[in-house]
């Protein structure tokens, strides 16, 4: 029986074009930038000052705060300013601005290829192992791991879902690293296992990546039998939090609650590479795989590379940016974020650097909407996204709340379906923000 | 023929008479006593219902008014000093006189003004845009040109100009009700003095970036040199985070700033023209 | 290079378009177009070609010269509209006629609410409904001359089923005896083909073909058409299984009048039918009982067509009280 998630969802075209395409390292560039708010939360606070020498995987930014993490450098070299600097949505934000020389790394980090399966730590030493690494969910959200993996009082998690779905079209970059790092992975999730106290593990993926499954099924059937290895149906948005744990384990998270209120942690698969990394080699999380691609590209690459990498450079690397891009895209055609800045730098969890052509991505004409009932049939929380659309142009913010506008997960399935054109998403996403804006100022009963 | 007649009169008749007993009877039992002046205090009031003085609307407003006998720190924008001298009249209180206000664009980020530096291709509303980025021109502070201020507004008195993409105001028609200062994500519209016959002196930018940051996103931008501040002979004029403000309670609308600013970007309006200063004044005052 | 695009999310958008799903819609009718044609020739081509001009024109015009608006014509609604009129009226209506009908579905029913998308009752129900009520001579008249223009079949038949079924039973007969004495009871042949009725109402096999077609394409959902279905059959089955003689059967019921054209084409526009699939269902199920009291108990023969048009009023509050079964249940947080 091949399991998927229960309401909803879309089924845009694969576009997979970088799926046969190795994980390359690309050379490092000549300056970094390295921004101190990479994740969920308070922004780190810088550690460094212009005309500090660093080296790879040394602290440059702390936790400021119980949802922040630490900011590691990526590269060895001379800090040349702590500076606000725009990121790709032209946003200034503090980074670290490093150039480039050699590239040493800090001694207590393991460089060896050697895969290490012995796990030691107790679960609070993995945590705070996790903690000072600055590891981070790499799913979208940058939410810091290690506050995924310390459950509040009186909540207790009794599965591990590792999220190998990858059900955003054209990404790649978990999918390779599923194939060249299976083993790695599934120790990441041995030890977020052991962190969180739980026996049962999955590994969900989708089958549109057969090749992905096999080798795991392969590597779970002779050592790691408390992980199981579950094929989904292709069907998008299969990797959002709520839908990956309905899709895998039948249960449903409840309306504006938390995976853990099913009992379940969700960790995407570069995550668990990345606590693999830190926990068992010492290595903070500086690296990450990114795609680059899109039809308008010669070639589809996936790249292991250091976070605070221009745009600029990785473009350059595939041979410049065509003429005929008219959206580059940090993340998936469906939930990234369109890029106005390309001197911006990569952060950890960018996971691609999509090109789009205006015949691909340009907003057709918007019409009336012929109540066709589709983005009702799409929306994977059970909305009404026709509804939630007027309601929120015409600012109803009770009828808003009524309805639910709070468990949107902006996943735009509404969006891509509707037949009319409709901008839904733009509005309810403000709509949205609005409501829970007023719902967190009410007093608390 | 006859009996259908009047029985159907006499039906009618009955029926009505009941249901007015009955209305009666209701109207007396859950008959909500309100203090009359409410409702006098009401009709005075301009009725736009805006929210501008703060209040859910006029009835909120007179509600208000009655209840803490006393107008201080209440203000109808709507209707100005007139309405608040019969609000005052009605209630048998005194009221100071406010100097009527007026809503500014701080902002002249024209489309020639103002490089675009990339294509914004989402729904067109200023909120969606300011959530999503720093906007579609190198300066991301001033006006992103979405309407915002334009729905917001009841009395039809402030239009983005298609040709500019920034919004104009119609003075004859604002109330100062606030509601575009509060609809701008980005702060740019800001209510001043309305100033005698309308005159008024400004910093039409609120970009806060370094000079050369500014200037190359915006050639009317102000770069925070601070010349202004220094020609000003009344201190009305203070650069902070690389942005003059000139306090129009200490402005005396003598207008040296106005020569001295480099980048045009300190708006004089509604003065006659000066035959000294009229080329170098002309392309900086607001097309009306 | 060009100045970079920047949009919200989502990037991309899928194939579907108002104008896509109006050409589906068309193609689903193509059988029932053809079996009307086969059988009434000429007469349903004349038919069809008015009713599809006219209402275009009439949207076409009502767009440009009184709301001067951006004409839309090119969605295919307004086609659609004159499709389903067309089949909805007897095959020899007169030309003057279906263009009453199509000034009342598109003008009255569907542009005085703001177009497309804007519409409470079905436009094209509307108009059938407003010629029937106006002309019920000439919309009850089925009376088919035969003649050159026909290679489908030499029957002249007058009256529909319904209509002979209705008239048989005031006149004190069984049902089993009119079945029999009109020809009735060979349902092989109602599923492929029966004259008598209105030009879409022929074939059975044809509207069943668009049907499987619009549920491939995803046009439409199955829960209408299946719920409408079900209720008449299971309603009209428990009245037959009282008394025979009085009620007919539920697969006679199925096949004849306009249900099945009905419940696939008509109950199923989008603009007049509920968005969720609970408040599908609860439609369905009304229209079946509506369409069964009518053809039952009502004055007219056939009730599809008022049954529709009824519950089209209620899907306003449909769509407000029948929520889609949210994702998850509803904690309060303390």
């Amino acid at each position: 029986m091949r399991r998927t998630f229960s309401k909803g969802g879309v089924h845009p075209a694969d576009r997979k074009l970088a799926a046969d395409s190795a994980i390359e390292i690309l050379p490092l560039p000549q300056r970094m930038y390295i921004s101190m708010s990479q994740h969920l939360g308070a922004p780190a606070q810088p550690l460094v000052q212009k005309g500090d020498r660093v080296r790879a995987g040394q602290l440059i930014g702390a936790s400021s705060g119980f949802i922040s993490a630490n900011i590691h450098s990526s590269v060895s070299g001379t800090v040349v300013a702590v500076e606000p600097y725009a990121d790709l949505a032209g946003n200034p934000a503090m980074h670290v601005i490093i150039d480039v020389e050699g590239d040493e790394w800090e001694e207590s980090i393991d460089r060896t290829p050697d895969i290490v399966r012995d796990i030691t730590m107790s679960p609070a030493e993995i945590v705070k192992r996790i903690a000072d690494c600055g590891v981070v969910g790499l799913g979208g959200a940058s939410f810091p791991t290690h506050v995924k993996l310390s459950p509040p009082p009186g909540k207790k998690a009794d599965v591990l879902i590792v999220n190998g779905a990858e059900c955003e079209p054209y990404l790649t970059s978990d999918y390779r690293l599923m194939l060249e790092h299976a083993e790695e992975v599934l120790l990441g999730a041995r030890i977020m296992m052991k962190a969180l106290g739980v026996t049962k593990g999955y590994i969900g993926i989708e089958d549109n990546k057969p090749e992905a499954i096999r080798k795991m099924r392969e590597l779970t059937a002779s050592s790691y039998p408390e992980i199981e290895v579950v094929s989904l149906r292709k069907k998008y948005p299969q990797g959002g939090e709520k839908q990956l744990i309905d899709a895998v384990t039948g249960r449903r998270v409840p309306s504006m609650g938390l995976p853990i209120d099913a009992g379940a942690v969700v960790q995407n698969v570069g995550t668990a590479f990345a606590v693999y990394e830190a926990v068992q080699k010492n290595k903070p999380l500086f690296e990450g795989v990114m795609t680059v691609t899109g039809e308008c590209l010669d070639s589809q690459r996936n790249f292991r590379l250091r976070v605070g990498t221009p745009f600029g450079e990785i473009l350059e690397a595939v041979g410049g940016i065509p003429s005929q891009t008219a959206k580059i895209i940090s993340g998936g055609p469906m939930m990234g974020k369109a890029v106005s800045n390309i001197a911006a730098a990569s952060v950890k969890s960018t996971s691609s650097l999509l090109l789009l052509t205006e015949k691909q991505t340009k907003r057709r004409m918007e019409g009336e909407c012929i109540r066709c009932g589709k983005c009702v049939e799409a929306c994977p929380m059970g909305l009404e996204p026709y509804l939630l659309n007027k309601l929120a142009r015409a600012g109803h913010n009770d009828e808003l709340e009524r309805n639910k506008v709070y468990d949107c997960i902006e996943c735009g399935c509404c969006m891509f379906t509707c037949p009319a054109n409709i901008p839904l998403l733009d509005y309810i996403r403000t709509a949205k923000a609005d409501v829970m804006r007023i719902m967190r100022g009410r007093p608390k009963k | 023929m006859g009996t259908t007649f009047v029985f159907t009169v006499v039906v009618l008749s009955v029926l009505g008479l009941l249901l007015a007993v009955v209305l009666f009877a209701v109207a007396k039992k859950f008959n909500v006593e309100e203090d009359p002046l409410i409702d006098v205090v009401e009709s005075v009031m301009p009725g736009a219902n805006c929210g501008g003085c703060g209040f859910a609307g006029c009835r909120a407003f007179a509600e208000a008014c009655v209840k803490s006998k006393s107008l201080e720190g209440k203000f109808c924008p709507v209707g100005g000093n007139s309405v608040m001298q019969k609000v005052a009249s009605a209630m048998g209180v005194q009221v100071e006189e406010k100097a009527p206000m007026v809503a500014v664009v701080r902002c002249n980020g024209t489309c020639q003004n103002r490089v675009r530096t990339n294509e914004y291709d989402g729904s067109v509303s200023c909120r969606i845009i300011s959530s999503l980025y720093s906007g579609d021109t190198g300066c991301r502070y001033g006006c992103l040109g979405g309407g915002d201020c334009e729905r917001a507004c009841q009395f039809g008195a402030i239009r983005v100009n298609p040709e500019t993409l920034i919004p104009e105001v119609d003075e004859e028609k604002c109330t100062a009700c606030g509601a575009c200062v509060r609809a701008c994500p980005k702060g740019v519209i800001e209510l001043r003095n309305k100033g005698p016959k309308n005159r008024r002196v400004y910093v039409s930018c609120v970009n806060k970036d370094k000079g050369g940051v500014a200037r190359k996103a915006c050639t009317a931008a102000c770069i925070g040199c601070g010349k202004c501040a220094k020609v000003c002979p009344f201190g009305a004029i203070t650069v902070e985070n690389n942005l003059a403000y000139i306090d129009f309670n200490k402005c005396k609308l003598c207008r040296k700033c106005v020569a001295e600013c480099p980048t045009g970007a300190i708006h004089a309006v509604n003065f006659p023209p000066k035959p000294a200063a009229a080329p170098a004044e002309e392309p900086k005052t607001d097309k009306q | 290079m060009r100045k970079l695009i920047v949009s919200p999310a989502p990037h991309i958008h899928g194939d579907n378009s108002t104008g896509k799903i109006m050409r589906d819609v068309l193609i689903a009718l193509v059988p029932s177009v053809l079996a009307a044609v086969y059988f009434y020739g000429l007469f349903a081509v004349m038919l069809l070609a008015v009713a599809v001009v006219a209402c275009v024109g009439v949207e076409f015009l009502i767009q440009k010269y009184m709301l001067r608006t951006a004409v839309t014509v090119r969605d295919l609604s307004a086609v659609v509209t004159g499709v389903l009129l067309a089949l909805n009226l007897p095959p020899t209506a007169p030309w003057w006629v279906v263009v009453i009908g199509s000034v009342v579905a598109i003008g009255v029913a569907k542009m005085t609410f703001g177009g497309l998308g804007h519409n409470i009752f079905n436009p094209a129900l509307v108009g059938r409904v407003f010629l029937l009520i106006s002309f019920p001579v000439i919309m009850t008249d089925w009376t088919v001359p035969a003649s050159c223009f026909r290679p489908g079949t030499d029957a002249v038949t007058g009256a529909t089923p319904l209509a002979l079924i209705n008239e048989g039973l005031a006149n004190g007969f069984t049902v089993d005896q009119i079945l029999k004495d009109n020809g009735l009871n060979d349902y092989w042949q109602m599923l492929f083909a029966r004259a008598g009725g209105s030009a879409g109402e022929v074939s059975a096999i044809a509207v069943l073909l668009g049907f499987i077609y619009l549920l491939v394409r995803r046009v439409i959902r199955p829960h209408i058409p299946v719920t409408i279905i079900l209720t008449v059959a299971v309603m009209t089955g428990i009245f037959w299984l009282i008394d025979p003689s009085q009620y007919t059967d539920p697969l006679f019921n199925i096949l004849t009048g306009g249900l099945l054209l009905g419940s696939v084409f008509m109950a199923t526009d989008y603009v007049t039918s509920p968005m969720t699939a609970k408040g599908m269902v609860v439609y369905g199920v009304g229209i079946g009982v509506l369409t069964v009291l009518i053809r039952f108990f009502g004055a007219y023969p056939e009730g599809v067509s008022f049954a529709i048009l009824i519950m089209n009023s209620i899907v306003p509050l449909l769509n407000k009280y029948i929520k889609p079964a949210r994702f998850g249940k509803e904690v309060r947080h303390a």
